[in-house]
């Protein structure tokens, strides 16, 4: 499906007289600092309340992005015209830079903290071989998203930069993109089972 | 991770490298697992045999890349260093939230040890395969 419309694609980038993408948008970083402050004061007081927000909102906020640039997002920019594709890539690719590591960050120390809490750490939990098979889906998508995806999202953008961007390269790049977040995408839905069934026990 | 095409302007050309991101990818992977591992136990005591075995395939894996890439010869090492600054600042920081739930958690010890040497691995090798990924395409110093 995506190959289809990505072998028609074929061309150099946006033109010349584009502006030069910021790789990191520096907006977004006190954003990214306060996340982060959060679930540091969260994780150094124990406040369960705190420990629980960073969880469920940096959960939300990654499960929802990674279903929706998956499953929503990543179709119809395999379906956009190359030019169109471009300029959405280097609004879009620059806050998800920032955004990503924030909120998996946010998620993942409040959660570990939530299970130690909540005794789901323990051998003895009836919630123990969940909280394992959630370790085990967070750690392949952790593996495909920082190996594969992310790898993928920085190179467009610093091949967008250049004065005669590859568009070729730019196809490839944005399909390794694509598939991986249509696969994370579908493995938070796998997550979402395991939430709310741990949540509901 | 390895493709190659060959044409005529100069950044139309992929050169050839040998397969680092893979082999940083797979460091991650390896100590992936072994943090699962010691998640999996905490705060008890992991199984450390295993957990050590994988945190040493990281380090072997991370090491083969390193020295591959210090083999080659054509390469953006400027490009490679800027990504790998920045990234390496990030990962860091993920690193340190990483180590402080595990020690809120209640590790200590040997464990701990063995989270640490696994979030070095972690912090190295995302910005090695994010940097090399970057400066791969990138115009040659």
């Amino acid at each position: 499906m995506v190959d289809a419309v990505l072998d028609s694609t074929a061309q150099h980038g946006p033109p010349p007289d584009r502006p030069k993408i910021a790789v990191v948008p520096l907006a977004g970083l006190p954003f990214a600092g306060l996340a982060l402050a959060i679930v540091t004061v969260a994780i150094a007081t124990e406040w369960k309340w705190l420990l629980m927000f960073s969880h469920v909102v940096g959960g939300a906020l990654w499960t929802a992005l990674d279903l929706f640039v998956g499953l929503v997002l990543g179709p119809i920019m395999g379906r956009m015209s190359p030019a169109a594709r471009a300029e959405f890539a280097g609004r879009f690719m620059p806050k998800m830079v920032v955004i990503m590591p924030a909120i998996v960050t946010m998620n993942l120390g409040a959660g570990f903290q939530v299970a130690r809490l909540e005794g789901n750490l323990s051998a003895s939990s009836a919630n123990h071989a969940w909280l394992i098979f959630s370790f085990i889906v967070v750690g392949i998508m952790a593996v495909i998203a920082l190996g594969v995806l992310e790898p993928a999202n920085i190179a467009v953008i610093y091949e967008m930069n250049k004065p005669v961007p590859n568009g070729h390269r730019i196809e490839h790049l944005m399909k390794r993109f694509i598939y991986t977040a249509g696969i994370t995408g579908i493995m938070q839905v796998l997550t979402l089972i395991i939430m709310t069934r741990l949540a509901s026990r | 991770m390895s493709d190659t095409t060959i044409s005529t302007t100069s950044n139309d050309v992929d050169r050839t490298y040998p397969p680092i991101a893979w082999m940083s990818t797979l460091a991650l992977a390896a100590i992936v697992s072994g943090g699962i591992l010691m998640a999996t136990y905490a705060p008890r005591k992991a199984p450390l045999g295993v957990a050590t075995a994988l945190a040493a395939v990281g380090f072997v894996l991370l090491a083969s890349a390193w020295v591959s890439l210090s083999r080659v010869k054509v390469f953006s090492w400027t490009t490679f260093r800027n990504v790998y600054k920045w990234a390496q600042l990030v990962y860091v920081i993920q690193a340190g939230m990483i180590e402080f739930a595990f020690v809120r958690g209640g590790t200590r010890g040997a464990s701990l040890v063995i989270v640490t040497a696994m979030l070095v691995v972690f912090a190295t090798s995302v910005p090695m395969t994010m940097a090399f990924t970057v400066a791969r395409y990138a115009t040659p110093d």
